[in-house]
């Protein structure tokens, strides 16, 4: 028999405010235990909650990003439960009416354009961390309120390769809508996922299961096919799936149950009181859209249609937002499109990746990259040159033309110096131009060379094969 | 050293004494700790004592008013009902469950009082969490009732009201859920006011029902009321709950007659149920009122038969939650480490929490539950809505409705502790305030045969804390009240 399996996600999503989402407590990572609270995010008697408004904010510009509609009214409800990490021992979240509804994510996955429904965005509030000794647990509050999206697809994924294109293509809209950092590592994107198995072509679905603790896309990409494998097997040895939720093992590369439904929260949501409704006015969601940046997909349209670069190019800039900016930038002062984005995939992200850095702190300014490409163009600096101010630019920032000079590298196109470089190849290397005369052309090829030695490498290359052409024919 | 008689010193009075200088905060302070301590044993009216506190912030006020400054409030002592944070100070809410616990920071209301000059000399007991109409559900002690021993004060802010109609205070903070200031109040023969919801920033004040719970002043008089409520109204970016409305000057509003007034008495409240003694003396009130200057008409308000169960459902549902956070991680008694998180907030809510507290942590879960929640605390939402309304019409055709605090006088010690139910009854003309949101003022009307106090009711509209004061200070002013 064969088995469809169907998927659904939640992505929880930190919010990358200065605040937390109900007190004013900083959301910065990795600060001491405890350091980052008060008597809000505490849970202390007596202490009550003030909205972000700037996390509603970011939170409708996703929604926005991702085609969502965005309710003029929505609010906040208490779900409650007990757990450790948790101060108040209820969340503060979004029940039956969330910020934003509906929406969905294009993904594609073997060439197959897809687009994934969502069911809707809400906003809470995250909850601390536990953390386990020899003999005690303790709790870091830090995280405790910091603002925290949930993302929630619809059951519309069947393969694990879907969910992480689906998980890609949702980070980088959420890049490009600047709402996150969406650092799987430090934990501000996380996902659970839904999974469940029937046979082809049945229209009802199979008991799923709830995996959670995946930490990494490929996590969540390994734990799907182990799960969708566990199920399968299950089923095909006459068992029958239960529902329950299972956490994933990292390092055993398995799920196993956390709890079954019988232990399920009653979570007895109910609107909460401290918190007045959230009223948005039509004015203030449109000049929040107006606000919007370009979306991935519609740039990688636009790049190719604009600029004229293949779709490999448009696919490989338009994919970090930062690198889209600093492209167009730069292609729009040289007037070199495909130089431009040639610079920036061979040469600038080749060496952030080698240095693990962040475009973020790239010294090269886009204006300089554009008067370098200028330069090649102009017949000034021939490529190995540039390649070689490229690299100081890279480390040091600066301005090409300084570079240049400083390091004496403006290309000689002045034909009697290269007449003379010529020469002296020439009675240097009486075998080569021997050969030459015989038609062999890799004696050419080293007989330029040798001219591009002699001039410490600042001899126009075209030139130079034509002088030699010429003196010895 | 002059000697207050604190049994009817009010704030008015005591701020002209500083400000001529005929006494000092500092020597009122003092003489106010010695008469706790002659008092208190019988009475037990307050949980914890500050004096050397006090006494610095009577020095600093003297300091200040002898530098030329003035306040508001300018070394006057206030007693604080044990369910607001005051920074530095124990806030037991009257519950095992926080044995340990300093506050780490000040209720807005506190720190505005602080900032008008008042003196914090002591706590006060309440029923644990504010649950409860006689005080007896305090796990630290049982307060009683100054005119009479063997009776109870009311409740939950019984030490406030002992404490005020007893003389050992000036004044007292209460908070009110369902009518925890004003039946105390009454039946402490004070006055007890319970603002409009978003009036007073609820900011520390730990939550038995957020959507009724309010602050408000226990006092001697009508006026002192108006002061304190000027001292503590206002917007609180650190409350989303309360109003941005301006506050006037109540004071001003205290004109002493009713002339263009019109009152209502509601036709549902004076039913069976209602001891005689307590119907004939608001009777009597609402004459008197009359005779002031008041229009009296009658006017209905329909569906107060549903309030005792509509409250019922909504206060402990929104206890269930806002209790949930008393469980021994953070702060607050802890029980001894058990197999797991779970097992260690079972036991440390077991001891930690009484009878009633329980009983309506599982009632509010209960209603809550997936299956019950629409039955229960949704159709209590609706019925709220409809109680709401029915003041809303009321208040069409008058200014103030006019009503007794409770059915009763005072009940003894120990006479409804096994009958929850029937003390739930008590707060049936109480309680339907608090799910309208609007605001009351319990003023004394009389006293039984026996002596125990008996209570007026002045109902108003959302804002309407001028009006109210204005007829309960104008009655109380006729010189009725005894």
């Amino acid at each position: 028999m064969s088995w469809v399996a169907t998927i659904g996600l939640e992505t929880h999503v930190q919010l990358h405010t200065e605040s937390k989402m109900f007190c004013a407590c900083c959301t910065g990572f990795g600060a001491a235990p405890n350091t980052h609270v008060c008597p809000v995010c505490l849970g202390y008697p007596g202490a009550m909650p003030v909205m972000n408004g700037k996390a509603i904010e970011l939170t409708v510009r996703s929604g926005l990003m991702l085609s969502c509609e965005i309710p003029l009214y929505s609010k906040f409800d208490r779900k409650s439960y007990f757990y450790p990490d948790m101060p108040k021992n209820y969340q503060i979240s979004q029940y039956d009416m969330p910020l934003c509804q509906g929406g969905g994510v294009d993904i594609t996955v073997d060439g197959q354009h897809r687009r994934i429904e969502l069911t809707r965005i809400h906003l809470e509030e995250d909850v601390g961390k536990s953390m386990h000794f020899k003999s005690s647990s303790g709790v870091d509050f830090n995280r405790a309120g910091v603002p925290l999206m949930e993302i929630v697809s619809e059951p519309d994924l069947h393969t694990p390769e879907e969910a992480m294109a689906y998980l890609a293509a949702l980070k980088q809209i959420l890049l490009y809508a600047e709402v996150s950092d969406c650092n799987l590592e430090e934990g501000n994107m996380r996902c659970d996922v839904n999974i469940s198995i029937a046979p082809a072509g049945s229209d009802t679905l199979g008991t799923k299961a709830e995996i959670k603790n995946m930490n990494t896309f490929r996590g969540v990409q390994n734990a799907v096919r182990y799960e969708i494998a566990r199920q399968i097997d299950v089923l095909e040895s006459g068992g029958r799936i239960v529902q329950e939720t299972r956490r994933w093992d990292p390092d055993t590369e398995m799920t196993s149950s956390m709890r079954t439904k019988e232990d399920a929260h009653d979570y007895r949501y109910f609107p909460e009181p401290d918190l007045m409704p959230v009223v948005l006015a039509e004015a203030q969601i449109e000049a929040w859209r107006a606000t919007l940046p370009e979306p991935p997909a519609a740039r990688r349209e636009r790049l190719v249609s604009e600029y004229g670069i293949p779709e490999y190019d448009a696919g490989v800039l338009a994919a970090d937002k930062r690198v889209g900016d600093f492209f167009e930038e730069a292609a729009r002062a040289s007037g070199n499109a495909k130089a431009a984005s040639n610079w920036i995939m061979t040469e600038m992200l080749r060496l952030l990746g080698e240095q693990e850095m962040d475009i973020a702190d790239v010294r090269v300014a886009p204006a300089a990259l554009a008067e370098l490409i200028g330069l090649v163009d102009g017949g000034a600096l021939n490529s190995n040159s540039a390649k070689e101010v490229f690299a100081e630019l890279f480390a040091e920032g600066g301005d090409p033309k300084a570079i240049v000079a400083a390091k004496g590298l403006t290309q000689v196109s002045d034909s009697g110096a290269i007449e003379g470089f010529v020469q002296q190849a020439i009675e240097e290397n009486p075998q080569s131009v021997e050969d030459f005369r015989n038609g062999k052309t890799k004696a050419a090829k080293f007989l330029v060379g040798q001219v591009m030695r002699l001039s410490k490498g600042k001899a126009n290359p075209k030139m130079v094969g034509e002088i030699i052409a010429r003196l010895l024919s | 050293m002059m000697s207050c008689d604190f049994n009817s010193l009010t704030i008015h009075d005591l701020l002209e004494q500083l400000r001529s200088g005929e006494t000092s905060s500092v020597e009122v302070v003092q003489g106010l700790i010695e008469a706790i301590g002659a008092r208190d044993d019988d009475l037990k009216a307050y949980v914890s004592l500050d004096a050397e506190g006090a006494l610095a912030q009577a020095q600093e006020a003297d300091r200040k008013r002898a530098a030329g400054e003035d306040g508001l409030l300018l070394g006057v002592p206030i007693a604080i009902k044990d369910v607001l944070n005051v920074s530095g100070q124990p806030c037991t809410c009257g519950s095992q469950i926080l044995q340990g616990y300093v506050a780490p920071y000040d209720a807005t209301a506190i720190a505005k009082l602080r900032k008008a000059g008042a003196v914090f000399v002591g706590r006060t007991n309440m029923d644990e969490f504010a649950m409860g109409g006689t005080t007896e559900n305090s796990s630290i002690q049982v307060t009683r009732n100054p005119h009479d021993l063997d009776y109870v004060p009311g409740g939950s802010s019984g030490g406030s009201a002992a404490a005020v109609g007893g003389g050992i205070a000036v004044a007292a903070l209460g908070t009110d859920t369902g009518g925890s200031i004003r039946q105390p109040a009454a039946f402490c023969g004070c006055v007890g006011l319970k603002p409009t919801y978003g009036r007073i920033s609820r900011y520390g004040l730990t939550a038995f029902a957020s959507s009724l719970d309010q602050i408000g002043p226990m006092t001697h008089s009508v006026r002192d009321a108006a002061i304190l409520l000027e001292a503590m109204a206002g917007v609180d970016p650190m409350d989303s709950s309360s109003v941005d409305q301006p506050v006037p000057d109540y004071t001003a509003a205290l004109t002493g007659d009713l002339t263009g007034m019109t009152l209502g008495l509601p036709k549902e409240y004076f039913v069976e149920g209602v001891d005689a003694e307590v119907a004939a003396s608001v009777r009597a009130a609402v004459e008197r009122c009359r005779d002031l200057g008041a229009e009296i008409l009658e006017v209905s308000l329909p569906h107060t038969e549903y309030a005792i169960a509509t409250y019922y459902v909504i206060a402990t549902a929104e206890a269930s939650a806002n209790l949930a956070r008393f469980d021994g991680v953070r702060y607050g008694r802890r029980a001894e480490a058990g197999t797991d998180p779970i097992d260690m907030y079972g036991r440390t809510r077991a001891q930690g929490f009484g009878p009633e507290v329980k009983r309506r942590i599982i009632l509010g879960t209960y209603v809550l539950s997936s299956g019950y929640h629409d039955a229960y605390y949704l159709t209590g939402q609706k019925v709220r809505t409809l109680i709401r309304r029915d003041f809303e019409q009321a208040f069409a055709r008058c200014d103030a409705i006019l009503t007794p605090v409770t059915p009763t006088a005072a009940y003894k010690i120990g006479e409804k502790v096994d009958d929850p139910l029937q003390m739930y009854l008590g707060d049936i003309f109480t309680a339907t305030v608090n799910l309208a949101g609007n605001c009351a003022v319990a003023v004394p009307c009389g006293k039984t045969a026996t002596g125990l106090p008996i209570g007026l009711q002045v109902i108003g509209p959302d804002f309407g804390e001028a009006q109210v004061l204005r007829v309960a200070h104008a009655y109380e002013q006729s010189g009725a009240t005894s």
